[in-house]
């Protein structure tokens, strides 16, 4: 069993798997709290059409990702705002467009489309060195803005409108927290796909909540959730030969099971006494 | 005294609705002002204005000595305690009563900076001021909507600010909690000599400590002067289209 570590292939794939299911954990706990879990779905297929996108005219698939992804995001708040309609209605109309965008791209693709389908189903022992990197770098970039803009965050979180009648920038949070969705989404389309990556984005931070009232404590465990989902399905695809993002998804799902069993918030009276 | 609110022919539109229509008001400092109105008047709306939630689409608003524009805009919400309406909130929600009421004081001390010990005073000032301290650790999801209401008062107040908008801080909650709500306003209006602007569509939530009163109907200021001068039964009859008598089951003040 300990031969998998000999491979330097399986040593991305481990580093992928920590800066990867932290990324989604963390990521996954605004959209969570902000009750918006939709845009996750809405960025990973915006960012799968801009793979697709790439392919299709001979840019980096990668580079094609993130700005589809960014434009998306953008796009996302003003167009509520605008249009004076529910966030998540505007979330379901991004979505719609781009997986209309990256059908059609599909479509229009000649010859074998297996380097486009690897974009849904991700291929994590494939990644290179510098896929590692930019988990790292999105990794850091998320951590270090929790970090600094903490209380605004937590702010932003509980309730805008307050948030916004107390003289903070929400705006500046909310699109950041949005900015740094899509880069997340988008950095880890080469490893989970953009099919799957909405349940990492949802399954940890949802499991997280049913455990804990502290909001420190929810982004620790939602990233540890992540981490352990992304560990457990590369060992398991590895051990059983399937694949990997699939397993990754049935993980973090397995996880949310047990911590909504056993949660204690299911246990009010107890919490009460206590 | 000086007005610390001026609001100069200011419209305000939400979709093809103006919900405030040409409102002209002074309010002037450590004045406590009622805004009655039946549900839809623009109550909401006018307070809306103050802190610069409302979409204004006509006139302008000066609130303490600051045109509000969006260079100002921080500055002056800053300085203004809102309390929305009794807002759901989710019983599982990861946030304490004590976090809640850090919200407010973190909008003080600004970006990049942390809570050094004079603002963790404040904020336990503000729990005690309220009655809440007990419950500080506590998941706000947990408390009952009267205690809700608290905290959100306690927020506002860890903000140190200079006006105070309380949008029908009293609606939904049982009698119990309505007084003790109102007592709480009007102990926080004496002690800290806040401008307080008050919202209710119910009579008998009017508070005694009120001197000001403002009354809408459809969008507009439709009369504006002394408490005992507004609750008066030809006036109220006309502003609630409704006979005074089925009005008198939820006005224990007098009328005159």
């Amino acid at each position: 069993m300990l031969e998998i570590f000999q491979y330097k292939f399986m040593w991305r794939a481990i580093l992928a798997s920590v800066f990867g299911g932290a990324s989604c954990g963390i990521v996954g706990v605004w959209v969570i709290l902000l009750g918006i879990p939709f845009v996750g779905v809405a960025m990973s297929h915006a960012a799968f059409a801009g793979a697709i996108v790439g392919l299709l005219f001979g840019f980096n698939p990668l580079a094609s990702a993130i700005i589809f992804c960014l434009i998306s995001s953008l796009f996302i708040g003003p167009m509520a705002e605008k249009a004076d309609f529910s966030f998540n209605t505007s979330v379901g109309i991004i979505f719609s467009f781009t997986l209309g965008i990256a059908f059609m791209g599909l479509g229009l693709i000649k010859g074998p489309k297996t380097e486009a389908l690897n974009y849904i189903w991700g291929s994590i022992l494939t990644i290179s060195d510098g896929d590692c990197i930019l988990l790292l770098a999105i990794f850091a970039c998320l951590s270090l803005f929790l970090v600094c803009f903490y209380k605004e965050i937590r702010a932003v979180l509980f309730n805008c409108e307050i948030a916004r009648a107390s003289g903070m920038p929400e705006k500046f949070i909310f699109y950041s927290l949005l900015l740094l969705c899509a880069m997340t989404v988008s950095l880890n389309l080469n490893t989970i796909g953009g099919l799957l990556i909405f349940s990492l984005i949802i399954a940890p931070p949802s499991a997280a909540y049913q455990l804990t009232y502290n909001l420190k404590m929810m982004f620790l465990l939602s990233a540890l959730f992540g981490v352990a989902s992304c560990l457990a399905g590369l060992f398991f695809s590895y051990l059983f030969n399937v694949p990997c993002g699939a397993v990754i998804i049935t993980c973090a799902s397995l996880i949310f099971v047990v911590c909504l069993v056993f949660s204690p918030k299911r246990k009010v009276k107890l919490y009460e006494q206590a | 005294m000086s007005a610390v609110v001026k609001i100069r022919d200011v419209s305000v539109s939400y979709r093809e609705n103006v919900a405030l229509k040409g409102a002209n008001l002074d309010i002037e400092e450590g004045s406590f002002l009622c805004v009655i109105g039946p549900n839809g008047a623009g109550k909401t709306t006018l307070l809306t204005v103050i802190n610069g939630l409302g979409k204004i689409i006509k006139g302008n608003v000066k609130v303490l000595g600051m045109v509000l524009n969006k260079r100002n805009i921080f500055a002056i919400r800053r300085n203004i305690g809102y309390v929305p309406q009794k807002q759901d909130i989710d019983p599982r929600f990861p946030i304490t009563v004590r976090e809640v009421v850090d919200i407010g004081r973190h909008c003080r001390i600004g970006l990049l900076r942390r809570m050094n010990e004079a603002d963790r005073e404040i904020v336990e000032s503000a729990m005690k001021v309220v009655g809440i301290s007990e419950l500080a650790a506590r998941p706000i999801g947990h408390l009952s909507g009267g205690e809700q209401q608290k905290v959100a008062i306690a927020r506002a107040l860890a903000q140190e600010p200079k006006i105070m908008l309380l949008d029908e801080p009293t609606s939904n909650l049982d009698p119990k909690a309505r007084c003790e709500i109102m007592e709480l306003i009007n102990k926080v209006y004496w002690e800290r000599r806040l401008t307080i602007v008050f919202v209710t569509h119910l009579l008998g939530h009017v508070s005694d400590r009120c001197r000001q009163a403002v009354l809408m109907k459809r969008g507009r200021i439709v009369w504006q002067g002394n408490i005992n001068k507004a609750l008066n039964r030809k006036l109220l009859a006309d502003l609630y289209e409704c006979p005074v008598e089925a009005l008198e089951r939820d006005m224990p003040l007098a009328i005159n």
